[in-house]
């Protein structure tokens, strides 16, 4: 039996406290859903929810999408990837207009479909832009894992996957943020379980909820966290029972530490986050695009007045960036926050009417 | 790009499952679960079956949420 919505709202408005609370939805997803069933309006003013960095292609850092771009121009390179990194602007350009010009580039529902490109075209270099959190990154591993059993020897991967909770670990360190809470991402969460968020109510005392996407689910985990809060009792409450377990998908993990160990990693905005990243262990190496090809010095630049960073901090809310809906726009996206469909930016965008 | 789609194994050849949502059919690796078999529902991310999905179970929010409201007003 589902709890009832409207007992789930009034149970929120008996917990509100008479001080505003803080709550960051950490993951893209969730921040899609919020603005787009209006969430916001129905709570009390005390509640306060503010999106986190949880979109994987807006965290990706500007030198890396120079990269993969510069990758593209190469000759005798096939670049497969998700659709979600196409529009990104570069420094002097996206994907979307280096495939226009003519460079090889592919979009990918699914990273297993790269093994096939690789076959087919056997004289050709095939890279995949292997970008994504933990519910992405066992899709690479297992792609690598097909690669290597079918004896593909031209298939390399440009990594930039990112892990999440140690990102958790700084934003909740944070002294500027006064985050009370976490609604933490459900797909994530299915992949690694509770286990790696417990510092987060045990350490620093934050108010946490598992969340499934749709409304419900998300403000059923919204009255989870108020309910840790007025008890001053704190967990990692996990409603999306359903979907995510104490131990998460074991094999799945056990995939990732064998072809991954964890590296620093810069997250756009952020800035370096020590073993937030992955590189390949040592015997995979051979997977790294940078093993065979060796990068020139790109100067990678921001947009001019982007402020991705601090929206993907918490810092400022989209709307309060002086190129929102003037200069930058969903159809003419300045920065990647803009760009993506989960983005904060495009979110608050797209359904803004609502807000 | 974290979201999975929750969908059910109608047919298993291998390492790779035909799964079903509501008249949607794709073809998704399963090597990433053990013992998947059909009429299991799984989560279907990026090609990839990444978690196999068990029946939801809502109490506790239930008993927590009685409680509150069951509390008088502030
Ligand atoms: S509105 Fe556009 S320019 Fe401003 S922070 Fe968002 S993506 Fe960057």
């Amino acid at each position: 039996m589902k709890p009832d919505i409207s007992g789930i709202i009034e149970g929120i408005k008996r917990l509100t406290p008479k001080k505003r609370v803080r709550i960051m939805e950490v993951c893209g997803t969730h921040t899609v859903a919020i603005a787009k069933s209006g969430i916001k309006d129905i709570l009390p003013e005390e509640i306060k929810l503010v999106s986190g960095p949880g979109c994987p292609v807006c965290v990706t850092p500007q030198e890396y999408i120079d990269r993969a771009i510069w990758l593209s121009k190469q000759k005798d390179i096939i670049i497969t990837t998700f659709g979600d990194l196409m529009r990104v602007p570069g420094t002097e350009e996206s994907l979307s207009s280096a495939k226009a010009e003519g460079a090889d580039i592919r979009v990918l529902y699914s990273p297993a479909g790269a093994v096939e490109i690789a076959r087919e075209n056997p004289s050709k270099t095939v890279v995949f832009l292997a970008v994504g959190f933990e519910t992405t990154i066992p899709t690479i591993t297992g792609t690598l894992e097909i690669a290597i059993r079918e004896k593909i020897k031209n298939l390399f991967i440009l990594c930039a996957h990112k892990i999440v909770p140690p990102a958790l670990e700084v934003l909740a360190s944070s002294e500027d943020l006064m985050i009370d809470g976490f609604i933490l991402p459900g797909h994530v969460s299915a992949v690694i379980g509770i286990r790696p968020y417990e510092f987060l109510s045990r350490i620093h005392r934050k108010a946490c909820a598992i969340s499934g996407f749709e409304p419900y689910q998300i403000l059923e985990a919204i009255f989870l966290i108020l309910r840790q809060i007025s008890g001053n009792q704190f967990r990692i409450a996990n409603p999306y029972n359903s979907t995510v377990d104490y131990e998460g998908n074991t094999k799945a993990q056990k995939s990732i530490s064998r072809f991954f160990i964890p590296s620093d990693s810069v997250w756009r905005g952020i800035g370096n986050i020590p073993s937030s990243g992955l590189a390949l262990r040592e015997e995979f190496s051979y997977f790294d695009i940078g093993t065979r090809i060796s990068f020139p010095d790109i100067q990678s630049r921001e947009p001019k007045g982007c402020r991705c960073g601090d929206v993907l901090k918490g810092i400022i809310e989209p709307s309060e960036c002086p190129l929102f809906g003037k200069v930058c726009t969903y159809e003419n996206p300045v920065g990647a926050c803009m760009v993506s469909s989960e983005g904060s930016c495009a979110a608050y965008y797209r359904y803004r009417k609502k807000l | 790009m974290c979201l999975g789609i929750p969908m059910r194994v109608t047919e298993i050849n291998e390492n790779k499952a035909i799964c079903e949502q509501s008249g949607t059919r794709v073809e998704a690796y399963i090597d990433m679960l053990d013992d998947v078999r059909i009429g299991d529902y799984v989560l279907i991310h990026a090609g990839f079956a990444i978690k196999k999905l068990s029946e939801e179970d809502a109490t506790e929010t239930i008993r927590l949420l009685s409680e509150v409201l069951s509390q008088d007003t502030r």
